[in-house]
């Protein structure tokens, strides 16, 4: 029997900075991630339902990556909301890089609502030996 | 009587969650209420829909069965497996099975439920079964 998924789901809003309004009436959520390392590349995985790869945005601004998603709410023709257990918004999540990664090889995919970015590591400069002569 | 009928769903539901998720807001506690996966109800005379955010899986394995007022949801979600000895930073994706019944104010009519998986998300449209449909009463005068 697979493990049961009993952990936290509530959606929890985005922290955006002060001084920042929104224009968009919609409220802001900041995805579940998933971060792991392996030996060449740092994977970012975030939940995003109701978002695919036209309604995704990232940047990178200097060190700051930032994710945003754009949901547009599917409402059924005429109904009325009866019970809600979650919100429907966008996404937003800001992550800071630092210099290892090579920018210019991040790579984005959405499938299924799920947002995966890979973001490979800059070769390393390869270590000197530097030879110590004796004085003579 | 449709109220009570909504009533009732609205406790199963858990009638706390709000103050849960008001009182986490203040502890940060990380107990987990209502369970997975979350809904969301839309409501007319004949027809109720019924959202729920499952990103991450395919539409084939998620698996959804109606019996008369009552509408399950399963299905599963795998953890990605680190390979090449890499590791997690943060971990905050859901995964493993889940299960979920709601129960609806009218009986469902089986063969005429659309379901619709897109981005992550679930659409059931749920019609009124036409047995189940108020009929009208004439009334005659004597």
């Amino acid at each position: 029997m697979a493990e049961t998924a009993t952990k936290e789901v509530l959606k929890k809003e985005a922290i955006i900075s002060a001084g920042i309004e929104r224009t968009r009436s919609t409220k802001v959520y900041a995805p579940a991630v998933d971060i792991m390392e392996r030996q060449d590349d740092i994977v970012i995985i975030a939940d995003m339902a109701g978002v695919d790869e036209q309604s995704v945005d990232i940047t990178l601004d200097n060190k700051v990556l930032t994710i945003y998603g754009t949901v547009e709410p599917e409402i059924p023709e005429n109904q009325r909301l009866a019970f809600a257990e979650y919100g429907v918004g966008d996404y937003q999540r800001v992550f800071t890089l630092t210099d290892e990664i090579d920018r210019e090889k991040i790579q984005a995919s959405v499938k299924n609502g799920v947002l995966k970015l890979i973001l490979p590591k800059a070769k390393k400069a390869e270590t000197r030996k530097i030879a110590v002569k004796a004085e003579t | 009587m449709a109220l009570t009928d909504w009533e009732r769903l609205a406790s199963v539901m858990n009638p706390w969650r709000e103050f849960e998720m008001l009182n986490r807001g203040f502890s940060g506690s990380d107990v987990s209420s209502g369970e997975l996966p979350l809904f969301n109800v839309w409501l007319s005379t004949d027809t109720v829909t019924v959202t729920t955010e499952v990103p991450g899986i395919e539409a084939s394995a998620i698996d959804i069965s109606v019996m008369g007022k009552s509408v399950t949801v399963r299905g599963s979600r795998e953890s990605e497996e680190v390979k090449h000895g890499g590791a997690y930073h943060r971990r905050e994706r859901w995964f493993g099975s889940f299960s979920k019944t709601i129960e609806i104010p009218f009986t469902v009519d089986a063969d005429k439920v659309e379901a619709k998986f897109s981005k992550g998300v679930l659409y059931m449209s749920l019609p009124r079964a036409e047995a189940d449909k108020p009929k009208k009463i004439a009334i005659k005068s004597e």
